[in-house]
């Protein structure tokens, strides 16, 4: 019998073997959610126990959902790559929900001109800055959605993690990848269409 | 980078993006592959695409991936 099978078999019975299977599993789950935790370390602004806090809800939900969904497991890689997955998860979602604490911008400022720094373009000269920033304004105006309009100033304007935004809005990653998703889609057909973009490429590249 | 072209680099879809709950579904299996097989990407192109445009699911892929690095079954 694999590994693989082992485990599941481990944590399908009752009694001292399930529980057995149960601790050694939350000690590879906390272990890798320390790790995890350090990794990530930059984008925390806590240490010590609080953080080891994190590492423990982290395995303790993975484990809770890994119960849940054992039958789910189809063998395709290592049992344990299948339960790092979950926890890997967690971690995102603790980090999520930890930025809450101590937001740096409030969600729905709105300092256009901050627009091309934060998407990673060089100091403009300041007519540059304001003829983009006033672009994408009127193109997330006249075409988002208010989700669309609200995610778009939130991750894109003000920097809010995705995954905390998720747990501020109570949605899925999915969801606000998807949000998001089409409102690039949106507002790049829209700059096109208002001559500030090409088809193939900026206009101003 | 100028700000035109980088606000064109980030308004840029790629449509076999599948998103983050579709990657998310194969992330094990693509993430065992690619720690051995550089060529994954080419056999996931789907999942590829979207863990070049996820942040979030781009992190949880490269935290897999030093979990499956540091350690064995």
């Amino acid at each position: 019998m694999g590994a693989a099978d082992q485990w599941v078999q481990m944590l399908s019975r009752t009694g001292p073997q399930r529980e057995a299977g149960l601790a050694r599993l939350h000690d590879l789950l906390l272990r890798i959610a320390r790790s995890e935790l350090r990794r990530r370390s930059r984008q925390l602004r806590i240490t010590g126990p609080e953080l080891d806090d994190l590492a423990y809800q982290a395995a303790a939900d993975a484990l809770l959902a890994i119960v849940a969904k054992l039958g789910q497991f189809r063998g395709e890689s290592r049992f344990t790559t299948w339960a790092y997955k979950f926890v890997i998860f967690e971690v995102s979602v603790k980090i999520g929900r930890h930025f809450w604490s101590n937001p740096t911008v409030p969600m729905d400022a709105e300092d256009w001109e901050r627009l091309p720094g934060r998407l990673g373009a060089d100091p403009a000269q300041q007519t540059e800055r304001r003829e983009l920033a006033g672009a994408v304004r009127r193109a997330v105006d006249e075409n988002l959605t208010p989700l669309q309009r609200k995610v778009f100033v939130a991750i894109v304007l003000n920097g809010v993690p995705m995954d905390a935004l998720v747990t501020e809005l109570g949605s899925t990653r999915n969801a606000i990848y998807k949000t998001m998703f089409d409102a690039r889609r949106k507002l790049r057909a829209a700059l096109v269409a208002n001559g500030y973009l090409n088809d193939q490429t900026s206009r101003h590249s | 980078m100028n700000g035109w072209t980088a606000l064109d680099r980030f308004l840029q879809t790629d449509p076999r993006d599948v998103g983050c709950g579709e990657a998310m579904e194969l992330l094990h299996v693509y993430a065992e592959l690619a720690a051995t097989d550089a060529q994954a990407a080419q056999r996931y192109p789907f999942i590829a695409a979207h863990l070049a445009a996820c942040g979030p699911c781009g992190e949880d892929f490269d935290g897999l991936l030093a979990a499956i690095r540091g350690t064995t079954e």
